[in-house]
């Protein structure tokens, strides 16, 4: 995918490809993301490349569980940036699902929901095709903290405050 | 009050740049008006009728003497000379200009202030009653749980675009001035039977379109575990909530369609995971919150000193301590509210040189604290009787001191058609033409309690459906009428007004009121306030009244 950051550099020849719909047709040697549907339908198939699951917001991640040991990358699909149901559903997995591997926002994924979105677990955002990840690679440093406990920092900020006085 | 360390001041300096490039960014085309529109209302700044206006965050309405001068500074130097204090117990300013709210925003961190999230859809400006912690009345001053609340809400990165905007409000007294039965959240704080502290919460309560009172999802939760009870709530409301229609899209409507027992069970499977997690408060963490919110310097006074009983010998005097002063938990001490409802000002405003004199008058008679009030009055909270007297002569020189606090001229009035583009109808004039109908002190206090509260169109900013007396703007072919409700009231009893009937053309607003007025003295019963009046003879009275022909 073009576009893409990873590991807070960005990123150019990445293997995987989006495969949007149940329609979309796609090769056995590709690395694929795919709906939810049709990972289920493929994932016990023979299939050379990689496979790969996105769910848009509406979804449930707890269908993911029982899948998640053999996903290499889960895709969170922000339809508009607007839509912040995909933040809790990275919670979730990294949270609640211990889910480790790579942890992508795809959709409409711009530099200032970045910082956010790095808090609560992704590693990884396609930047929407008009805009230029270099420039976006800046928005993940907009704060240098946080109040919250969350996948970034699972300590909230009361606690270390307060640890260092009582220290 | 509480401290910023180097972190808080880091945090909002962060801020600050962030919206300085993303200002810039909009001003260079990079980028669109509807990418911006959600990160400008989240730092508090809308695009209004004339120009922008920015919301600047008074979290839980307390503030100093420092901060307020800072307010005065920005409303000279940005802005035409004065603010609009909100129901949120937020200033708004109404005409800073777009390229240099960045310079503002950048002023107030330097006096720990922030324009964060006042608006937009995510966790606002957490509200308490103004008068915590020196209340007579009070059982559990809340407001350690307010600033971990703040802390907690503060660019909370899983709900910075939730379906709706989400108020929070704590209250911890008896007499609940916090209006938490009509919040997305409202959190009591209680002592069970065992004597422990906790909170009742309450869900789901708001006004707009669709009053609704909130209602209790949980009777008492361990203080412990408030912000992963918090996080429960809000998680169930950021996956569940409605984002296809604006209007059905606050958590009011998620809990009425799950029902409130499936939203709380909903709420409890989610916090039994994050229950007992990292952000589990610790007594230490609220030990070291509360530590902010300790007394001031009191001094031990006897009660009703010759120098202060003796004054209200002065009719007007006496007038201003009965309407304007509360009731201190400690001897000798009242509080004060400055009345921000002068007739011919709009309710609320404040010029910068008011704003002075009030950070003057906290740091002489007080410990330079400033509450405001979500009825948009100002308080100093520690003022000692022996001083009210001076106190009331500033008062009146300012123009603070119109002794009608809670009397049907202070009306809780939005900024309406004269400022803000949603309005169906401008709410100020006809505030104004209310209060000289009812300019005879005499006759106002013969009334007596009465909340009359005005919004200029449904989205009730002006919280209209729970005034005893409510008064919301519609638009009738491009005519402003105003629609007229009663028995509405905030608090422990929390109801929503009843419509009486036809709305009424501007210049009739005012009669309309006497009318009301004139039927509830004939009709109250030893010493009945209107609402009660209103609650035991109901609508009918009032509705033959208003609308009868005339002979
Ligand atoms: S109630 Fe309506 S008119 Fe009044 S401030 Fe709110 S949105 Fe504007």
């Amino acid at each position: 995918m073009q576009n893409l950051i990873k590991n807070r550099a960005v990123v150019n020849g990445d293997s995987w490809r989006l495969v949007r719909s149940a329609d979309e047709e796609f090769s056995i040697k590709e690395d694929v993301i795919l709906p939810l549907a049709v990972y289920l339908e493929c994932k016990d198939k023979p299939h050379e490349g990689r496979l790969a699951v996105w769910l848009a917001p509406e979804q449930d991640v707890a269908e993911l569980q029982p899948h998640l040991a053999g996903l290499p990358l889960v895709a969170i699909d922000f339809p508009a940036f607007s839509d912040g149901r995909g933040y809790s559903h990275a919670r979730l997995l990294r949270e609640r699902h211990a889910y480790q591997g790579e942890l992508r926002a795809i959709g409409d994924v711009l530099r200032d929901q970045l910082s956010y979105m790095a808090q609560v677990g992704f590693d990884a955002f396609v930047i929407r095709a008009d805009r230029d990840a270099a420039n976006a690679l800046a928005g993940l440093d907009d704060f240098s903290e946080q109040y919250q406990a969350t996948v970034l920092q699972p300590v909230p900020l009361l606690r270390r405050r307060v640890s260092l006085i009582v220290a | 009050m509480y401290k910023y360390d180097e972190v808080d001041f880091r945090l909002v300096r962060e801020r600050v740049e962030q919206f300085r490039s993303q200002t810039q960014r909009y001003l260079a085309g990079e980028l669109s008006e509807e990418e911006f529109r959600p990160l400008r209302l989240m730092n508090g700044l809308y695009i209004q009728r004339h120009a922008p206006m920015l919301r600047v965050a008074i979290p839980y309405g307390h503030f100093s003497s420092l901060q307020m001068r800072k307010l005065a500074h920005i409303a000279r130097t940005y802005d035409r000379g004065y603010g609009h204090f909100t129901t949120r117990q937020n200033i708004q300013f109404n005409w800073p200009e777009l390229a240099r709210v960045p310079d503002i925003l950048a002023e107030l961190a330097d006096v720990e202030m922030h324009a964060i999230q006042t608006s937009g859809n995510c966790v606002r400006n957490t509200t308490t009653d103004a008068f915590a912690g020196v209340a007579a009345d009070e059982l559990i001053d809340g407001r350690a749980y307010c600033e971990i609340i703040r802390q907690w809400s503060t660019l909370h990165p899983e709900f910075a675009y939730l379906p709706r905007k989400f108020k929070i409000a704590v209250s911890g007294s008896t007499d609940d001035r916090a209006a938490t039965q009509v919040h997305d959240i409202g959190l009591h704080v209680v002592r069970n039977d065992a004597g422990e502290v906790g909170f009742r919460v309450l869900v789901g309560g708001g006004l707009g379109r669709t009053p609704i009172v909130g209602k209790v999802v949980r009777e008492f939760l361990p203080p412990q575990h408030l912000l992963t009870y918090l996080d429960a709530v809000l998680r169930v409301y950021n996956r569940y909530g409605r984002r296809d229609n604006k209007y059905k899209a606050r958590i009011k409507i998620l809990v009425q369609a799950m029902t409130v027992e499936a939203f709380a069970a909903k709420v409890e499977d989610e916090w039994l995971h994050l229950k007992d997690g990292p952000s589990t408060l610790s007594d230490a963490d609220v030990a070291y919150y509360a530590s902010f919110f300790t007394d001031p310097a009191y001094e031990t006074l006897a009660a009703n000193p010759a120098g202060f009983t003796d004054k209200l010998a002065e009719p007007a005097f006496a007038r201003w301590v009965e309407r304007n002063t509360r009731a201190h938990k400690r001897a000798g001490y009242r509080s004060v509210v400055l009345s921000l409802k002068k007739t011919g000002v709009p309710p609320g405003d404040i010029t910068a040189d008011q704003m002075d004199a009030v950070a003057d008058m906290a740091d002489r008679f007080g410990f330079g604290e400033i509450r405001s009030a979500h009825e948009q009055n100002l308080i100093l909270p520690d003022v000692k009787e022996s001083e009210l007297y001076t106190v009331w002569q500033l008062a009146r020189e300012h123009g603070f001191a119109t002794p009608n606090i809670g009397l049907l001229t202070d009306i809780i009035c939005c900024p309406g058609g004269d400022f803000c583009d949603l309005a169906n109808a401008r709410s100020i004039p006809v505030a104004e033409a209310i209060q000289r109908k009812f300019d005879d002190l005499d006759y106002l206090f013969d009334l007596g309690d009465i909340d009359c509260n005005f919004s200029g169109c449904m989205n009730a900013c002006g919280h209209h459906h729970i005034g005893n007396i409510g008064i919301l703007g519609v638009d009738k072919n491009g005519q402003e009428w105003y629609q007229i409700t009663l028995g509405g009231s905030q608090g422990n009893y929390t109801a929503i007004g009843k419509v009486i009937g036809p709305s009424f053309a501007q210049a009739d607003v005012p009669a309309a009121f006497e009318k009301i007025m004139t039927l509830y003295v004939e009709q109250r019963q030893d010493g009945e306030h209107f609402i009660e009046t209103v609650r035991r003879i109901g609508l009918d009275p009032f509705k033959e009244r208003v609308y009868a022909k005339s002979h």
